[in-house]
C-alpha cells in the first residue's frame, strides 16, 4: 500500500459523496453525501501524516479527531436546521425550497 | 488451550452477523430472519458447550485470551475474553435461554409486519450479551454493556407507535444509564489505579492480587479504602441494570415489548448482567482491609439493597393486576435474592439463584405470553380466568414455573433460595437481611398464588371468544424450560453442591442448620400458599380484590416511587427549563429588542434620506441594472444545489489549471 492508493480511495470516496450532495433531493442524504466529503478529507490527513517525514508525531490522527468532534457537531446542527426547515416548509426535498433565489 | 477457550469471540460473533445480515434484509424475508438468528443461537450454544465441557475437562481452569486493541503513543489498550467457570456456566444458560425464546417468537410474533427488524434487534441484544458474558475487561464488559442497553431500547420500543412503549424505552435507557454513570467512574478511576482493566492478565489483572493488595493499602475519602469506593461505584451500574432499590422504575415499565423481549430482557439476560458484573468483580468487592467481622464493606451494601429490594417488589407485585407487571416486580425481587446471595455466601451463591431464576422467569414470562395470546391480547388478570380447561400445556407449564419461583420443593428454585436463606442465616454482620429474605419468599408465594388463582381458575370474568391454546412452535420451548425447572435442582442440592464446587473449584461448605433453614422456609412457603388460597380462592372472584385497603391502595402505585421521582427529578427539570425560559423571553429578548429599536429609529432616518434624495436619482440607474441582473438570476435560482454543483465544477476547473494550465 502506498500513499496513493490511499488517496485514490480517498477521490473516490470524495467523489461518490459529491455526487450524492449535488444529485440527491432529499436534505439528509444532501447531508450523508457531504460527511463522505468531509471522511475523504480526514483519510487524507491521515494518509499524508504516516507518510509524512515524522509520523510517530500524531499530528494528522490528532487534526483527524478534532475534525471528527467537529463534523459530529456539524451533523447535529446541520440535521436541526433539516427539522426546522421541514416544520416551516413540510419537506425537506431541495428543489423545492429556493427562497433564497434572487 | 483449547480450541473453544480460543475461538470462545465466535459464540458472540455469529448472532451479530446475524444482526447485521437482517439489518439490510428487505422486510418480506421472514423465514430466512428467524432460520438465521435461530441458527446462529444454536452454533453459539455449541460453541458454549464445548466450552462448557472443556472447562469440566480442565477443573475450572481459568484461561484468558487477550489481544491489543488500540496504541497510542506507550499507552496499549487491551481487550480479551476468558473462559472461566463463570462466564462457561452464563454463556451456556444465555444462548440455550435465548434460542429457546427466539423459536417462542416465530410463534409469538406471526402477525407482525415487523417480524425481521425484530430477529434483528434480537441477535443483536444476545450478541452483546454474550460478548459481556466473556469479555476479560471491565471496558470490553461496559461496551457490551451499553450495547445491551441501546438493544433494550430498541426492543423495548419496538412497537414505538405505542406512546406508553416510546416512554419505557426511554425509562429504561435514561434510569440505568444513571447507574451507568457510576460504573463509568469506577473504571476509569480502576484504570487510573492499577493501569488495567483486564480482568485477568497473568498476574497483572485488576482482579488479581497485586493490583488488589495495591487498591486496599490506599484510602479515600471518608477513610474508605479505594476498593470500597471503586466497587460501590461499580455496583452502581449494576443496580441500575438489575433494577435494584431505587433505579427499579424502568423494570416494570419495560412490559411495554412483546414479550419474548420481557422473557430476554428479563428473565435471561440484561437484568441478570447487573448480578454478573457483581460476580465477575467479586475478588475487587470482596477485597477490604476492614473487614467488618468478615465481610467487606462493599459486600454488606449489595447484601443491604439486595435485601430492601427483594422485600420491596415483592410487596408490590402482591397488588399488581396486570399479568407482566407482576412477573417484572418478582424478577426485581428475585434479583434483590440474588445480590444478597452474592454478599452473603460468595457469588456461586447468587449465580446459582441467576441461573435457575432464568429458566423459571423465562418460562413464567413466556406462558404469560401465551396466555396474552390466547386472549387476544389482554393482560389484565382480572378478565381471565379459567384458562386452565382451554390451555392445558400452558397451565400445566407455568404452575411448574410458579411453584418454582414460589419455592416449592423439588423445583430448582427452592433449592437455590435455600441455599441463599443459609447463607443469609449465618451472615454475622445483621440478621435482618435474613428476616427480609423470608419474608419476601412468603410474599413471593402469596402474590404467584393469586396470579395463578386469577389467571386460570374460577369462571372466565369477561366474554373472550375462542380462547385457544397456542401454536406448537410456542408450546415445545415451555416444555422444554418447564423440564428445566426440575432438572436442574440435580446440580445445587444441598447433599451434592455440584454447581457450587464447579463454580468456586472447592467443596462449598454448606455448614450446620441446612434442615432447619429448610423446614423454616418449606413452613414460609406452604404459609404463603394457604393464605393465596384462603383469600382468593374462598369465593369465586369478580372485578374487585378482596384485599382492597389503604395499603394495598399503596401497594398498587408501586409505594409512588415514580410520583416521587415525577415530584422531584423530573419537575426540578422542568422548573429549571421554565426558568431558563422565562430568562429567555424576559431578559435576553428584551435585550434584542432595545438594539432592534435602535436600528429601527436609525433605519427611519436612513430611509427619509433615502427616498427623497438617493432614490430618484438611483431609480433610472436601477432600470438598467434590472435588465442585467436578471440574466444573472438564473444562476442564482435557489436552488442549492446548482450551487454546489458550480462549486464543484469550479474546483475542477481551478485543479485543472493548476495541474496543466501554467506549467511553463
Amino acid at each position: 500500500m502506498s500513499l496513493q492508493h490511499y488517496l485514490l480511495i480517498s477521490a473516490m470516496l470524495f467523489s461518490i459523496g459529491f455526487a450524492g450532495a449535488v444529485s440527491r433531493r432529499n436534505a439528509v442524504l444532501v447531508l450523508i453525501g457531504v460527511e463522505l466529503m468531509l471522511n475523504a478529507a480526514n483519510l487524507n490527513f491521515i494518509a499524508f501524516a504516516r507518510y509524512a517525514r515524522n509520523p510517530e508525531a500524531l499530528t494528522g490522527v490528532i487534526f483527524v479527531i478534532f475534525s471528527i468532534g467537529i463534523a459530529a457537531a456539524e451533523a447535529a446542527v446541520g440535521l436541526a436546521l433539516i427539522i426546522a426547515v421541514y416544520r416551516h416548509y413540510q419537506t425537506i426535498r431541495l428543489d423545492r425550497i429556493d427562497s433564497l433565489k434572487g | 488451550m483449547s480450541w473453544a477457550a480460543a475461538n470462545l469471540w465466535l459464540i458472540a460473533a455469529f448472532p451479530l452477523a446475524a444482526a447485521a445480515v437482517l439489518a439490510v434484509t428487505p422486510r418480506r424475508h421472514r423465514r430466512f430472519a428467524a432460520g438465521l438468528s435461530i441458527g446462529a443461537m444454536v452454533i453459539g450454544f455449541l460453541i458454549s458447550l464445548c466450552a462448557f465441557s472443556s472447562t469440566l475437562a480442565n477443573h475450572g481452569e481459568r484461561v484468558p485470551r487477550n489481544f491489543d486493541w488500540i496504541n497510542v503513543g506507550a499507552t496499549t489498550v487491551k481487550l480479551g475474553w476468558v473462559l472461566d467457570p463463570l462466564s462457561a456456566v452464563m454463556l451456556l444458560m444465555v444462548t440455550f435461554v435465548g434460542a429457546l425464546i427466539f423459536i417462542y417468537s416465530v410463534g409469538y410474533m406471526a402477525h407482525d409486519e415487523n417480524f425481521t427488524r425484530f430477529f434483528c434487534f434480537l441477535s443483536l441484544f444476545a450478541a452483546a450479551m454474550l460478548g459481556l458474558v466473556m469479555s476479560n475487561s471491565l471496558l470490553g464488559m461496559f461496551m457490551c454493556w451499553e450495547l445491551v442497553g441501546l438493544a433494550s431500547y430498541l426492543l423495548i420500543g419496538f412497537w414505538f407507535f405505542k406512546p406508553s412503549a416510546a416512554a419505557a424505552a426511554k425509562k429504561a435507557f435514561i434510569v440505568t444509564r444513571i447507574g451507568d454513570l457510576g460504573f463509568f467512574i469506577g473504571m476509569i478511576w480502576l484504570y487510573g489505579e492499577t493501569g488495567t482493566l483486564l480482568f485477568y492478565d497473568g498476574g497483572n489483572g485488576c482482579l488479581e492480587a497485586s493490583a488488589l493488595s495495591k487498591l486496599v493499602a490506599q484510602t479515600t475519602m471518608g477513610g474508605m479504602a479505594l476498593s470500597t469506593v471503586i466497587s460501590l461505584l461499580i455496583f452502581c451500574g449494576a443496580m441500575g441494570k438489575s433494577g435494584q432499590v431505587p433505579l427499579h422504575v424502568w423494570l416494570p415499565d419495560a412490559m411495554e415489548g412483546p414479550t419474548p423481549v420481557s422473557a430476554l430482557i428479563h428473565a435471561a439476560t440484561m437484568v441478570a448482567a447487573g448480578v454478573f458484573l457483581v460476580a465477575r468483580t467479586y475478588p475487587l468487592m470482596d477485597a477490604d482491609p476492614a473487614n467488618i467481622a468478615g465481610y467487606s464493606t462493599a459486600l454488606t451494601v449489595v447484601t443491604w439493597v439486595g435485601a430492601i429490594t427483594a422485600v420491596f417488589a415483592a410487596l408490590i407485585a402482591i397488588a399488581q393486576d396486570d399479568i407482566k407487571r407482576i412477573l417484572a416486580y418478582s424478577t426485581v425481587s428475585q434479583l434483590g435474592y440474588m445480590m444478597v446471595g452474592i454478599g452473603v455466601g460468595g457469588y456461586a451463591v447468587g449465580m446459582f439463584h441467576l441461573i435457575t431464576h432464568a429458566f423459571f422467569k423465562a418460562l413464567l414470562f413466556l406462558g404469560a405470553g401465551s396466555v396474552i395470546h390466547g386472549m387476544h391480547e389482554r393482560q389484565d388478570i382480572r378478565e381471565m380466568g379459567g384458562l386452565r380447561k382451554h390451555m392445558p400445556l400452558t397451565f400445566a407449564t407455568y404452575a411448574g414455573g410458579m411453584m418454582a419461583l414460589a419455592g416449592v420443593i423439588p423445583f430448582s428454585g427452592f433449592f437455590s433460595k435455600d441455599e441463599i436463606l443459609l447463607s443469609a442465616s449465618i451472615w454475622k454482620t445483621s440478621r435482618w437481611p435474613f428476616y427480609l429474605a423470608l419474608f419476601g419468599a412468603l410474599c413471593t408465594a402469596f402474590y404467584m398464588t393469586r396470579q395463578m388463582l386469577y389467571v386460570f381458575y374460577g369462571n372466565p370474568r369477561s366474554h373472550a371468544e375462542n380462547v385457544h391454546e397456542s401454536p406448537r412452535v410456542m408450546v415445545v420451548p415451555l416444555i422444554i424450560l418447564a423440564a428445566f425447572t426440575i432438572l436442574l435442582s440435580i446440580v445445587g442440592t444441598p447433599i451434592l453442591p455440584l454447581f457450587h464446587e464447579y463454580l468456586t473449584g472447592h467443596h462449598g461448605e454448606m455448614g450446620s442448620g441446612v434442615v432447619t433453614v429448610m423446614l423454616i422456609s418449606t413452613g414460609i412457603v406452604a404459609l404463603g400458599l394457604a393464605l393465596g388460597c384462603w383469600i382468593y380462592a374462598r369465593r369465586p372472584l369478580t372485578g374487585a380484590d378482596p384485599l382492597e385497603s389503604d395499603i394495598y391502595y399503596v401497594l398498587k402505585n408501586k409505594f409512588f416511587v415514580d410520583e416521587l421521582y415525577e415530584l422531584s427529578v423530573v419537575r426540578l427539570n422542568a422548573w429549571s427549563a421554565r426558568g431558563l425560559r422565562w430568562l429567555d423571553d424576559f431578559v435576553w429578548q428584551g435585550a434584542v429588542m432595545a438594539v432592534s429599536y435602535v436600528v429601527l429609529g436609525l433605519a427611519w432616518i436612513n430611509r427619509l434620506i433615502d427616498e427623497f434624495v438617493v432614490n430618484l436619482g438611483f431609480d433610472k440607474g436601477c432600470g438598467g441594472f434590472r435588465l442585467g441582473a436578471r440574466a444573472l438570476a438564473f444562476w442564482q435560482n435557489g436552488q442549492v444545489q446548482r450551487y454546489l454543483r458550480f462549486i464543484g465544477l469550479a474546483a475542477a476547473v481551478m485543479v485543472a489549471l493548476l495541474l496543466w494550465g501554467w506549467r511553463k
